[in-house]
Parts: structure tokens; C-alpha cells; sequence
């Protein structure tokens, strides 16, 4: 089988033949086939500019991969901020040894990931690093977006606002949990690992008054909800019973002695939206495909000192705290 | 018939309403009950049943909680293993973070020692037979409950012949713990909520001594909230009969005589210490598990007695996880509670560990206004 070697960032032949038989075979167009040392963009007016790296481990895990997860993190950054994607970069540190079949796998994967929003990849890197000196691949990205919806901010939470997930919570996080070495628990769950461009759309386009939007990585739903409050000094309650968890999710998390709203997703956001707009905003999503299990979950209480409060229909009221000193592994 | 759903059956809002609308038809006293299990303890805080139950019913949070009770000198012993080139120092996930006297196991990762975390104590069987030039190093802890995953480890590591791996045995039983706790009389304790694990291994006739002794209700009940309500329940019905036995809420897990065959496991590979010191309760008398003589040869403290530090190890000054673990104090009436102290950086045990109270105050904080 063949290998990523040394050579291959060695910026030489091995270099030059690897980026034009796979980089630019799958990212074709026209900005990065000319291979010049920076793209040459046309930028609208206010763009919006996001990074993010990837050290995924497993880097294949049910629902998807490295690859899906690099191009997709970045592009929901840029939708969450209320930015249509446009441009990518991305920037391989690759492994000696990883097997050039999945360093393939992955690159397809990323090509179909970014034609679905329509972001172009137009710029990238390579660099092999000796064996034991990585894990595998590591992927970092970074994505500009033309804005097209103004004004989205951690700070704009008031009184009444409603707080709406659009799917399930915990995916990602429960399913590399359950897929890491030295676990392996047996489920069919897979990643809900997506570019939420195509489901948040038409909420821009609506007219309906979105306050705030946030793709819940790392720190979950909590890590969310928390800064929320914190920046808007508000008290968020939400009913413990409307939170939508898979079943095997809550399994997974039985197994580990974790919380869903911990655990982060890869293709599912947070929404705050003003009251009267609940209604609209939720038929929107439900008429996406990502967005089916949109759910009203909780809304602002009060002005506060921030807190997150989780209601139980038995009139339990629990304060939800940020995430800390968890023993996470790589799971983005 | 419907079948039961181990998890959202026993969550379900309306079983735990229905259990709180008999519990407040039926408390006529006040109540105080000893959690003694930290997975208890861990439910009563997440679900808020703290906050639910009428005020008559008092929770006293007990000790156990394997990570909290475990003293600093034994934390001190594992970061000297974890120092030593040749050795792996392998244990289960809260561990790592527990600070000794000047350092923690994560500390030591950090640094570049070998210390891995497993989720499974069969995976050190898997360590050792990768790296035969090192020796691995297998800190167990736990109650009852987990000494046959560790007994059995040492069976499959003897079968296979495994040379290079050995065991820092930090296994302790809890009923000796329960009775120094009523025996010292600090914490007003009219009933018990036993642990669930722990019974599933032991049985529950084990508490028969106990109620008989004391004259304190008892019953085993399961983790999940509705188990805890209806053990509330039971105890509270106990009181109405003027009856004191132990009784099983945990049906569908515990029975009277136990796992004969993890007792088995734990019988002959370990015996009972003279005495263990535990943190926050001192030396209790045949509290502890060590291996038995004729497996020396893979007993961490007899093979490396020369590197342990010996000696013992008093908690911060500041830190109360003693009388937290004693049940005299909960965790807001420590001083350093969340200033101080708290997951991130944690002055004692309580605040590591997920069954530790502290922690579990800490992570979901009740509502106080």
C-alpha cells in the first residue's frame, strides 16, 4: 500500500505530484488551480474570517471523518455568525505513514463536504511530519463568508427570548466516545457531523429576529447556554424534559458518567430567537433536512448575574455549570 | 406487557411525582438518611430531589466515594511509581487528577511519565503483554465493587503468564466504614440508603448486623431518581411500622446473598488488612483488601516497598473533605468551596472525583434564590 512519506512535504517533486493528483483533482477551481502563493479573492463588502484545527481521533467514525468534520467546522462557524461561506483554506500535517488511500478518502470527503454550502478551497499547505511525531492527519481550515445577516451576538439575550435546538444533542460527542480504543461500545450511532450553511439559510432570508445562533462543539449545549448568559447577564431556564437526547446517547453517556448537554455536535445549532418569532423560526427549520428535530427548549427568565437553570416537570431547579476539568479525549 | 426501560422508566417525571405526592402523605417525623454511596449522592443533587422532598427528610451525604476517601500518602505512592523510567502506571479515569502532597498523576503525564488512563482494568493485562521490557503498574481502587475486576485481572494476567505486572492495591470494604461512622455518633443518622453496587456483589444480607446493632432502617435502592424516591419511601414506611430491617428497593439487580462468584474472586486473591487509613475517618480495622502472600510477587508493596514513601499525609489546611466525608458538613460550608476550590484546580479529593459531593455540588449547584 502507499504511504504519505517524508518527501512528500519535503516541497520538491513528491510535493508538487501529491497537491495536482489529489489536492487539486478534488478541490478543482479556478482561484486554487493556479497554484500562486496566495489566492487572489473578490470580497463583498463586510466579510466574516474563522480558523479552526482538527485532531480528531478516530480520524473515520460513524456519520464521518476528518476530512468532513475540517471543512464543515469551519463553514458552520461562518453560518453561525450569520456569514455565507465563500473561501477555504486548508493546511495538512500529515504523519509519515499514513496510508495515501485514506489521506484520499479524506480529501474526496472534504471536496463533497464544501460543494454542499458551495465554499471553494482555494489555498492549502502540506507537511509530513516523521512517524510518532503526530497522530495520523491534522487538518486545520480557515473559512471567509460574505455576511449577510447583521447584528448576531452572545450579548443580545433579553427577557423572553426562546431558546431552540435544531436536532439532537450530544451526537458527535457520544458517538467518538463510543468509537475510541478502549472503549468500543457497539452502536449505530453515528456523528451528526454536517455544514448547517443549507438549514440556516432561509432563516436569514425570513425576516424572522435571530438574536444569537452557536454551533455547540466543544462544551455542548452547557458551554453554549453558559456564555450566553454570562455575556448577556441573563438567567436561562430550560426543561430538562424538552433537551432532545437519543437514546443511545443517553446510553453512552450512562456507560461514561457523562451529560449530553456536555457533549459537543458537529451539525446542529443553538438559536436564540425573540418570542414571536418562535413559531416561524421552527417551521423553517423543520422544513430543512438537518433541521426535522428542531425543538423549543427553554427561554431568558430575567436580567441576572448569568446562570443556566435545567427545570424538571417536578419543580427541581438545578443550575448547569460551564464545563471544566473534564477528561475529554480528541473528539474535534 | 410494556418492557421496562432501565433508564427512562426510572427517570420519568411522573413515577417521581407520584413518589413525592406518597412521601408527603406519609412522612410524619423528621428523617435524617446517610447516603453512604457517592453514586447516590451524585443522583440526589443532578435530579434536585434535595430540593423536593418535604423538609423533614435530610440527606447526610457519606463516604462512599472510593476516589475521596483515599488518603494522600496513597496518591503520593502511585506519583512515585509513576517516576520510576522502567514503570506504567496505569488506573481509572478520576485518579489521575487527585493531588498528593505536591503533585497528581496528570501532573506527572504532563511531564512526560508513562500514565495511562484505562477504562477497563482488563486493559492493563493488554499494556503489559505490549511492553514486556517495562513494568506495568496497576492502581485499583474501589469497594466491593470493583475488587473482582481486579481479582479477575490478576487471574487472566496469572493464566497468561504476564510477568511484569503488578498491583497497587487500594481496595476497601464499607461496612466497616458505616459502623465507625454511627459508632462516633457526629451525624444523627436515623436510616440508610446502602449502596447498589456494592450489594450486587455482597447481597444485602451483609446490613443484617447493622439493623440489628443500631435499630436504623436500611434499604439497598438503586441509582436512578425514582429508585432513590422509593427507597425514601421505604424507609419512611419503616418508621410508620415501627419495623427496622433491611429491605431490597433494587430488586431488579440485588439479592440477598450476592455475586458468589466476584466473591469468590475477591476471597482468593485478597485478604483482609489489619487496618487501612482512610481520609477523613482515620485507621479503621479491617477496612482495607491487600493480596494475599502466595501473590507477593506481583504486590506493588512488597516488590517496590523500597521507593513508596511511607508515612502519612494530612488533607489541607483549608480543605474539609473530612467531616464532608464524615457527614458532619456539606460542601457549601466549606470556606474555599468554589473560590478556592473547584474542579479545575481541586484542593481535595470531594472535588475530584464525579461521586465526590463536592463535585457534585459544584456541577449542578441548587437554585438558591
Amino acid at each position: 500500500m502507499d504511504r504519505v512519506l517524508l518527501s512528500h512535504g519535503s516541497g520538491g517533486e513528491e510535493t508538487h505530484r501529491l497537491i495536482k493528483s489529489l489536492f487539486i483533482k478534488y478541490f478543482s477551481n479556478e482561484e486554487l488551480n493556479k497554484m500562486e502563493d496566495s489566492a487572489i479573492l473578490k470580497s463583498p463588502t463586510e466579510i466574516a474570517f474563522t480558523t479552526d484545527s482538527f485532531v480528531v481521533s478516530p480520524i473515520f467514525f460513524k456519520g464521518g471523518d476528518i476530512g468532513k468534520l475540517s471543512v464543515a467546522g469551519t463553514v458552520n462557524d461562518l453560518a453561525v455568525m450569520g456569514a455565507k461561506p465563500l473561501y477555504m483554506s486548508c493546511s495538512f500535517i500529515i504523519e509519515e505513514g499514513l496510508s495515501l488511500l485514506d489521506l484520499e478518502r479524506i480529501v474526496v470527503s472534504m471536496a463533497l463536504e464544501a460543494e454542499k454550502s458551495g465554499v471553494k478551497i482555494v489555498t492549502g499547505d502540506t507537511k509530513v511530519v516523521p512517524n510518532g511525531f503526530g497522530d495520523k492527519v491534522y487538518i486545520t481550515t480557515s473559512g471567509i463568508g460574505k455576511v449577510v445577516y447583521r447584528g448576531l451576538s452572545a450579548f443580545n439575550l433579553e427577557e423572553g427570548d426562546c431558546i431552540i435546538v435544531s436536532g439532537t444533542v450530544g451526537d458527535h460527542g457520544a458517538c467518538i466516545f463510543s468509537q475510541r480504543e478502549g472503549i468500543d461500545l457497539f452502536t449505530e450511532l453515528s456523528s451528526d457531523c454536517a455544514s448547517i450553511w443549507k438549514m440556516v439559510e432561509p432563516l436569514f432570508e425570513s425576516g424572522v429576529r435571530i438574536k444569537a445562533m452557536r454551533d455547540p462543539t466543544r462544551g455542548g449545549l452547557a458551554g453554549v447556554l453558559n456564555d450566553w448568559a454570562e455575556s448577556s447577564g441573563v438567567e436561562i431556564e430550560v426543561n430538562i424534559e424538552d433537551i432532545p437526547v437519543r437514546k443511545e446517547v443517553n446510553g453512552i453517556c450512562e456507560f461514561l458518567g457523562f451529560e449530553p448537554y456536555y457533549l459537543p455536535n458537529e451539525g446542529m445549532v443553538v438559536i436564540a430567537v425573540e418570542e414571536k418569532d418562535t413559531e416561524r423560526t421552527l417551521e423553517i427549520l423543520k422544513g430543512t433536512d438537518l433541521g426535522k428535530e428542531s425543538k423549543l427548549i427553554g427561554r431568558v427568565l430575567k436580567k441576572a448575574k448569568g446562570r443556566v437553570v435545567l427545570r424538571s416537570p417536578y419543580g427541581a431547579r438545578v443550575v448547569i455549570e460551564k464545563p471544566s476539568g473534564e477528561l475529554l479525549p480528541r473528539i474535534c | 406487557m410494556r418492557k421496562i426501560d432501565l433508564i427512562e422508566d426510572f427517570r420519568s417525571s411522573s413515577r417521581i411525582r407520584a413518589l413525592l405526592r406518597l412521601i408527603y402523605k406519609e412522612l410524619d417525623r423528621e428523617i435524617n438518611i446517610m447516603e453512604v454511596c457517592g453514586g447516590h449522592t451524585h443522583t440526589i443533587v443532578k435530579y434536585g430531589l434535595n430540593q423536593v422532598v418535604p423538609k423533614g427528610i435530610r440527606f447526610i451525604h457519606g463516604p462512599g466515594c472510593p476516589v475521596c476517601v483515599m488518603p494522600k500518602e496513597r496518591i503520593d505512592q502511585a506519583i512515585a511509581l509513576s517516576e520510576k523510567e522502567d514503570v506504567i502506571l496505569v488506573t481509572l479515569g478520576d485518579m489521575i487528577k487527585v493531588p498528593g502532597s505536591n503533585s497528581s498523576l496528570a501532573k506527572k503525564r504532563a511531564e512526560g511519565k508513562d500514565v495511562r488512563v484505562v477504562y477497563s482494568p482488563i486493559d492493563s493485562v493488554r499494556i503489559a503483554r505490549d511492553n514486556p521490557g517495562k513494568k506495568v503498574v496497576y492502581f485499583a481502587i474501589g469497594f466491593e465493587t470493583t475488587a473482582p475486576m481486579t481479582a479477575s485481572v490478576i487471574e487472566i494476567a496469572l493464566k497468561e503468564g504476564i510477568r511484569n505486572l503488578f498491583f497497587h492495591i487500594n481496595h476497601i470494604l464499607i461496612l466497616p466504614a458505616m459502623n465507625v461512622i454511627i459508632d462516633r455518633k457526629e451525624s444523627n443518622i436515623d436510616a440508610f440508603i446502602a449502596p447498589s453496587h456494592v450489594s450486587v456483589i455482597t447481597g444485602a444480607s451483609m446490613y443484617n448486623n447493622i439493623v440489628e446493632k443500631y435499630r436504623t432502617p436500611l434499604v439497598v435502592a438503586g441509582f436512578e431518581p425514582v429508585d432513590v424516591l422509593e427507597g425514601v419511601l421505604m424507609v419512611i414506611k419503616q418508621f410508620k411500622d415501627k419495623r427496622r430491617e433491611v429491605e431490597i428497593q433494587y430488586r431488579r439487580a440485588i439479592s440477598w446473598d450476592g455475586n458468589r462468584k466476584a466473591q469468590y474472586l475477591i476471597e482468593r486473591f485478597f485478604k483482609t488488612r489489619d487496618s487501612f487509613r482512610w481520609r477523613g475517618l482515620g485507621n479503621i480495622p479491617v477496612s482495607g483488601l491487600q493480596l494475599r502472600k502466595e501473590y507477593e510477587f506481583m504486590d506493588v508493596e512488597v516488590v517496590f516497598s523500597e521507593i513508596l514513601p511511607k508515612g502519612n499525609v494530612e488533607d489541607h489546611q483549608l480543605c474539609i473533605c473530612g467531616d464532608i466525608l464524615r457527614g458532619v458538613a456539606k460542601p457549601t460550608d466549606c470556606p474555599v468551596f468554589g473560590r478556592g476550590c473547584s474542579p479545575i484546580n481541586p484542593l481535595g479529593a470531594c472535588m475530584v472525583s464525579s461521586e465526590g459531593a463536592c463535585a457534585v455540588y459544584y456541577k449542578y449547584g441548587a437554585v438558591d434564590g
